[in-house]
């Protein structure tokens, strides 16, 4: 979070880096790390079994490809995992909701709780072991794709809370 | 059931109510819909399902009264393969008879049930409606989310003078279709529904065009006759029309067009060859003769679609209607449009030529055609840019009388222009290795209530978000756009057929966007009081 803050007072001469609202982020659960990798260890042994099967019955070498790029591509995947996931920051505005995500691709979103249309809370078996939800909002657009994973059960539900009580009080039409 | 202005109609609804507006519909009590709904929804079955019979027993009926014109006696040949000679032979005419006569029956019944089961009321705050006879429906909608209000009428509804009343609200498959109603019920109904939404106190009712006098058929010819819009509800002045020479115009200079005659040539060309060169070819026939009749229909289709089309203002919303024999008008209150698209094509450009497609938060169903959704966010199909002007000033009236002349010198660039030394925030020269052709044209323009966005130099696309509209806003940036400096914002509007984004602005450009995009939003959104569009009157 220190560096995030160094980078952000420093943003305004040469970052290309995209932060059009420089400040604190509130961040999700570390915990959420641990369960990011669990998910993706899963599927590497799915995809990677999966996609040995060819091998595994004709013995030919070259059908090695397959989960070797599987494999690969999981690997990579979990070694961005920790940044990634210390990358997700949301904060609650005065009139918005501001969520960011990504390393790669970075996206950061403001949706202005008038326009939440619902405000769902989702576990997974592996968050539920860790006492994690996922909060998702929905608006009437479906490019919003707001969701906010790896937060514990009890912030997540007063989080929902206080933006269902926000978004009350903030009606407005479609 | 009626108002003393308007003429009864033949076998109306219930029982006289106390009139409120227009019709008296909207009183919340329950109404039921015109008698003929089965016969006009079973219609087109029950003309086949006659049409087979007849054809079936035309030869008997000649036979009947004209002996030995078709049958010579004793020839077994004839009557050989005949069904009825068969029921007849065997002795099982009286039971055949019965069964049809029962199934007829049943049917009727069953109508006759399911008409007395549609039922509908418009109150207040909703309108209701239930159906069904062995599986009950019973939906509601509020008045204050409705998207538009349409009324289609099929040819064969025509006919019979009635109309298929579809009040929209926001989502999938949200319509409640009040299918048939009277014709000038229809026009009366909505005018009441539409009075109620606005949340206008002064419940005083629009003074209703009176139908035309006459005789039952001295009536049904007059409307069939009577120009899609009458001239008598909205000023002049707001009408937009389109020349039918205009519109087989623009479609033969379409992208479409032009794939059916490469698709032509490429069909005469294996044809003619056919028996020397290209033999071996005839197989892409099989893909291109259908591709043909199907660009084919869907050209032909588009111009009868939008024949006789027009759009104009009235008190209540835009009203958007076309169609030769199956007419269509829809009108849509104010605030119900997401975003707006001003779009032309390379082949349009030198007559002008413009189109206007809208995003609105209604979907039709699943069951409705695809294309007929589709359309129905086409509100200018071609037009020139005064027309442009004219539709855009009836969409979104708060953008051009706020902003006066230099909001409309802003739009002509945002159409128009080329150069980026204008009012609009373009992409910088770095960015022309991702936007080759339209990076001078490529960019954003901030106007109070609404933002504009201008995009493609050969596909020219002005995109209009009304600020009390959006949802939601975000800015993007991938690798190659952080390598160039440079970053990508996206308006979130309701689903539709225009994606208001903007890629390859300067990274400083595009966060002012968001900032300013995502700050009007929510400023607009608590001061926008549209969804009851006249309660701020009086």
């Amino acid at each position: 979070m220190s560096q995030r803050q160094d980078t952000a007072g420093s943003a305004q001469q040469a970052s290309a880096a995209i932060d059009p609202v420089p400040g604190e982020w509130q961040r999700v659960s570390g915990k959420y790390i641990v369960v990011d990798l669990l998910g993706t260890f899963v599927s590497a042994v799915i995809f990677v079994v999966g996609s040995g099967v060819a091998w595994f019955i004709t013995r030919e070498p070259w059908f090695l490809v397959l989960p070797g790029v599987a494999l690969t591509i999981h690997v990579l995947i979990a070694a961005f995992t920790p940044r990634r996931i210390r990358a997700i920051g949301y904060r609650l505005r005065d009139d918005d909701l501001v969520l960011r995500k990504g390393i790669m691709f970075l996206r950061v979103v403001a949706v202005p709780y008038g326009r939440m249309q619902l405000v769902d809370i989702n576990r997974g078996p592996l968050a539920r072991a860790f006492g994690l939800s996922e909060l998702k909002l929905v608006t009437a657009a479906a490019a919003s794709h707001i969701t906010i994973p790896g937060l514990a059960e009890a912030d997540a539900e007063a989080l929902r809370d206080r933006l269902v009580e926000l978004a009350e009080s903030r009606r407005a039409g479609l | 059931m009626t108002g003393p202005e308007t003429p009864l109609e033949p076998g109306g609804t219930v029982e006289p109510a106390v009139a409120s507006g227009v019709t008296g519909l909207a009183d919340g009590e329950w109404h039921r819909l015109h008698p003929a709904t089965p016969l006009l929804r079973g219609g087109f079955a029950l003309v086949v399902i006659a049409g087979v019979i007849i054809a079936n027993l035309r030869e008997r009926f000649v036979e009947w009264f004209l002996p030995g014109t078709v049958c010579v006696p004793g020839d077994d040949n004839c009557s050989g393969r005949d069904p009825i000679d068969y029921l007849i032979d065997e002795g099982y005419l009286l039971i055949a008879l019965g069964a049809v006569l029962g199934i007829v029956l049943v049917c009727i019944v069953f109508f006759w049930v399911s008409w007395r089961m549609h039922t509908f009321r418009v109150t207040d705050e909703v309108v209701e409606m239930r159906s069904g006879v062995l599986f009950r429906t019973h939906r509601k909608a509020r008045l204050d989310r409705i998207q538009g209000i349409s009324i289609n009428r099929p040819l064969f509804a025509r006919i019979f003078g009635t109309a298929k009343l579809d009040i929209e609200g926001a989502g999938q498959d949200a319509n409640v279709a009040l299918a048939y109603l009277g014709n000038s019920l229809a026009d009366g109904l909505r005018a009441d529904i539409l009075r109620l939404a606005s949340g206008s106190r002064a419940g005083k009712a629009a003074a209703s065009a009176p139908g035309p006098a006459g005789s039952l058929i001295d009536r049904r010819v007059a409307e069939l006759l009577a120009p899609e819009l009458d001239p008598a509800l909205v000023a002049p002045e707001s009408v937009v029309r389109m020349s039918a020479g205009r519109l087989v115009g623009s479609s033969v200079l379409s992208g479409s067009a032009v794939f059916l005659v490469a698709a032509l040539a490429a069909v005469t060309t294996i044809l003619v060859l056919g028996s020397t060169v290209a033999g071996e070819f005839y197989w892409i026939l099989f893909s291109l003769v259908p591709m043909v009749f199907g660009l084919g229909s869907y050209l032909v289709n588009r111009v009868v679609k939008f024949l006789r089309y027009s759009i104009a203002g009235t008190p209540d919303g835009v009203r958007v209607g076309y169609g030769l024999l199956s007419t269509r008008n829809e009108t849509l209150p104010p605030g119900r449009i997401h975003s707006v698209a001003v779009q032309q094509n390379l082949l349009w450009r030198p007559a002008d030529w413009w189109t206007v497609r809208v995003n609105r938060a209604t979907r039709g169903s699943s069951s409705d055609a695809g294309q007929q959704a589709q359309q129905s966010t086409v509100v200018l199909p071609v037009g020139s840019r005064e027309d442009v002007f004219r539709v855009l000033e009836l969409l979104l009236p708060e953008l051009l009388t706020t902003g006066g002349g230099d909001v409309r010198e802003l739009l002509e660039r945002g159409l128009a222009g080329t150069r980026g030394d204008d009012d609009f925030t373009t992409t910088p020269r770095r960015g022309a290795v991702l936007r080759w052709f339209s990076w001078r044209r490529n960019g954003f323009a901030l106007v109070p209530g609404a933002v504009l966005l201008r995009r493609g130099a050969i596909w020219r696309d002005l995109t209009i978000v009304p600020t009390p509209r959006m949802q939601s806003v975000a800015i993007e940036q991938g690798p190659i756009l952080r390598g160039l400096r440079l970053a990508g914002v996206h308006v979130h509007t309701v689903a539709g057929p225009i994606t208001p984004r903007i890629g390859a602005l300067d990274v400083e450009d595009a966060q002012r966007l968001f900032r300013d995009v995502a700050g009007a939003a929510v400023a607009a959104a608590a001061l926008d009081r549209s969804h009851r569009w006249r309660s701020l009157e009086e």
